[in-house]
């Protein structure tokens, strides 16, 4: 195992070579592109053993991975933002298919107005397509959860693809330092992509079902697949034991940061975690018990460790990356669901921030546990809160006025 | 923590310089991270990287509020208001910039007191390599004191392992040149401590008002706003069109320019528009007798942007 400096696009790159994928259909994107760059540098030098296409959009791409993964043969592609929701007719119909694949997804906020920075609007739109869902937090679990990605995709009672999430820019182009796991490890962790009986081949026609069905066959698939996905907890769970075993690396399905004992604990996904562990540090300091939890795997949800996890604790402050437009944030009504009825639930407070690329500091964070803290207090959850300043106010009016002066001249 | 930002062109290696100065900092055993922030265009528009190095794990992401060092390699960014590189700039900061003109100088343009220096490079015509940005990384480490020249050394061969030995080997003298130069301020940049339980200050938070859709739409539906933005500042190397030799076929240039930055007067006779030309330099290569040339912006682009 050597630690080298990786960028969160080579370090998912590496993930995909070390898993020894043999085809991997692409169509660039910002900011995934460097992704599918790096294997293609790999396959011409001869490094990696595999096969790239270019297709003319992701609706065709995913169409190619999920009947190439219909083959018996391993998969890997990637796709950010607008391209996520442009194969997302392919993304529903492919995870029908019982096709297993590793899909990641470099998470760049969708149009309109257009930004490449990051957040989860784009991901979070998948996420009942029937793809598993993992979230990394770290350039590191980038390369770890592509691993696990195709561990738990290719189990025979799972066989569901594996979306993997990055956070462009804040993992995509950030280089940080990445044990590189030794390939012969990584290969035997792996293992090999069986198929069995479910694989396609040319001039040997099978069918599971016919083409068009009626409400109770078409619901026999739909649970079916429902139930896979369930049970692709515990699959992950134990692979990740084994991966624990090998690197000294966990990585379960829930992460708990100083939550143990704490009285308000930060809820939320991704990169935004490890500037979380630094505001439960400063606040810890300054005598409030904070904690986080946050949710490796979104797809399945984690119920039952979540719900463990946040028993007895007094706040829980939800940050979304995300807005359903005319909702709110779509962590907080995940987790609302999850505990609601539950005997020594938390209070929850709903904050939703980061979007496009919006920073969300340490300041903010201390700030919002103690917004979650004062609503235990009362007793009573607050408003949904957006995110967002004076000084940022200030900066579209200075925008708009310009704009505006523009479009009456 | 150290926390580094480099500011410099698209094409002027800035995002390598960084990953060198990370790389350099990691061999010597901090943990490192090292990030460019670019925005839809890259060649001449302005870039930023951040490097970030500590003991301990870094957790920060992102641009970090403030920086303790800010090393500029393209001067003529300090007057383009869009590049903010001196956006976070305190009375700890260091300000290091490649420019030809004096330190005391920048700091009386700059109304600072103190902790601005300079280094020089002059980088010859057409340079296609990341010299600016390994210049960039040999002086900050220097600055920084607690990089060793054998670790630039390593880090150099690692970050321009791609790149053919004369090209590692101009980038390599033009950073420990960089490096040799600021021997004088070696150690100067300090870590910022980490801050110890001071509570922070509650965010300007306000309530997001609900606009008329007509004010609250993102909706661009004038073409000025194009025309506004010069993009001709982006510009590194500039096309000139050599009157004698052109053969006014009035349409090869003009349509190939994918900024429609050349208009053919109604004497058959282009002319490029330099506000917004980018410097993509493909009207040189399409057109058949040669007759545009090119020359590099060197020292042209320093007049400050034009606002609105
Ligand atoms: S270099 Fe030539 S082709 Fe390119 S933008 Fe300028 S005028 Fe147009
Ligand atoms: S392509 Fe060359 S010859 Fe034709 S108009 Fe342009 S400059 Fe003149």
């Amino acid at each position: 195992m050597s630690r080298v400096l990786l960028s969160g696009n080579a370090a998912i790159a590496w993930g995909a070579r070390l898993a020894g994928v043999d085809y991997v259909p692409a169509f660039p994107i910002t900011p995934q592109t460097e992704i599918i760059e790096t294997l293609a540098g790999w396959i011409g030098s001869n490094e990696l053993d595999a096969r790239t296409v270019m297709f003319e959009s992701e609706h065709s791409m995913l169409t190619a991975a999920g009947a190439a993964a219909s083959t018996g043969v391993r998969v890997f592609t990637a796709t950010s933002s607008q391209g996520l929701l442009y194969a997302m007719e392919m993304l529903y119909s492919v995870a029908g298919w019982r096709a297993p694949f590793v899909l990641v997804n470099v998470s760049r906020a969708v149009a309109a107005p257009v930004t490449l920075h990051s957040d989860h609007g784009d991901v979070l739109a998948a996420r009942d397509s029937g793809f598993l869902q993992l979230h990394a937090a770290t350039c590191q679990e980038a390369l770890d959860l592509v691993l696990l990605g195709y561990r738990t995709a290719e189990h025979p009672d799972v066989r569901l693809p594996a979306l993997v999430n990055l956070d462009g820019f804040l993992l995509s182009f950030t280089r940080e330092p990445v044990e590189l796991p030794d390939p012969e490890l990584a290969r035997r962790f792996v293992g090999a992509f069986e198929p069995g009986a479910s694989a396609f081949r040319a001039s040997r026609p099978v069918s599971q079902a016919v083409a068009v069905l009626g409400g109770g066959p078409y619901s026999y698939f739909r649970y079916e697949m429902h139930r896979a996905s369930e049970h692709a907890g515990t699959v992950f769970a134990d692979a990740a034991i084994e991966l624990e075993a090998a690197t000294g690396r966990a990585n379960d399905a829930v992460e708990c940061y100083r939550s143990d004992d704490a009285e308000v604990v930060f809820f939320l996904i991704g990169s935004l975690s490890t500037t979380a562990k630094d505001a439960v540090d400063r606040l810890r300091e300054s005598g409030t018990r904070a904690g986080l939890v946050r949710p490796r795997l979104l797809r399945p949800f984690p119920t039952a460790a979540l719900r463990s996890a946040l028993h007895g604790r007094r706040a829980v402050a939800v940050v979304d990356q995300d807005l359903s437009i005319g909702s709110g944030g779509v962590l907080h009504a995940e987790l609302a669901g999850a505990l609601h009825g539950q005997a020594g639930a938390p209070l929850l407070a709903s904050f939703i921030g980061g979007l496009g690329g919006r920073r969300v500091g340490v300041d903010e964070l201390c700030s919002i546990s103690g917004e979650a803290l004062e609503a235990a207090s009362a007793g009573r959850p607050p408003a949904p809160r957006l995110l967002y300043t004076e000084a940022e106010l200030r900066e579209v009016r200075k925008l708009q006025a310009i704009a505006h002066e523009e479009r009456h001249r | 923590m150290y926390r580094i930002r480099l500011h410099g062109r698209g094409g002027q290696g800035i995002q390598t310089g960084a990953r060198i100065l990370a790389s350099a900092l990691f061999v010597e055993g901090f943990e490192t991270q090292d990030s460019p922030l670019y925005g839809a265009e890259r060649r001449g528009a302005p870039v930023s990287a951040t490097v970030r190095a500590a003991r301990a794990p870094i957790r920060e992401r992102g641009l970090p509020a403030r920086a303790d060092l800010i090393a500029v390699g393209d001067e003529s960014l300090l007057g383009v208001a869009a590049a903010g590189v001196l956006r976070d700039a305190d009375e700890r900061s260091w300000l290091l910039i490649r420019s030809g003109v004096a330190a005391e100088i920048w700091r009386s343009r700059l109304g600072r007191s103190e902790r601005v220096a300079t280094f020089a490079l002059e980088v010859e015509e057409g340079a296609e390599l990341p010299l600016v940005g390994a210049a960039c990384a040999g002086a900050a480490a220097r600055m920084l004191g607690v990089v060793s020249r054998a670790s630039l050394e390593s880090a150099l061969e690692r970050e321009l392992a791609a790149l053919s030995a004369q090209a590692r080997a101009a980038s390599a003298a033009r950073a420990f040149a960089a490096w040799d130069e600021l021997a004088a301020l070696a150690g100067c940049v300090t870590e910022e401590p980490a801050p110890i339980g001071a509570p922070l200050p509650r965010p300007d938070w306000v309530d997001v008002p609900l606009d008329p859709a007509d004010v609250a739409a993102p909706d661009i539906r004038v073409p000025l706003t194009s025309v506004q933005v010069r993009t001709g500042l982006w510009r590194t190397l500039r096309p000139v069109i050599d009157d004698a030799l052109c053969r006014r076929c009035s349409w090869l240039c003009s349509s190939f320019c994918p900024d429609g930055a050349i208009s053919i007067d109604p004497d058959g006779r282009p002319c490029i528009d330099y506000d917004h030309c980018k410097g993509c330099l493909v009207c040189a290569a399409v057109c058949p007798p040669h007759a545009i040339r090119v020359e590099r912006e060197a020292g042209r682009a320093t007049e400050p942007e034009k606002v609105g």
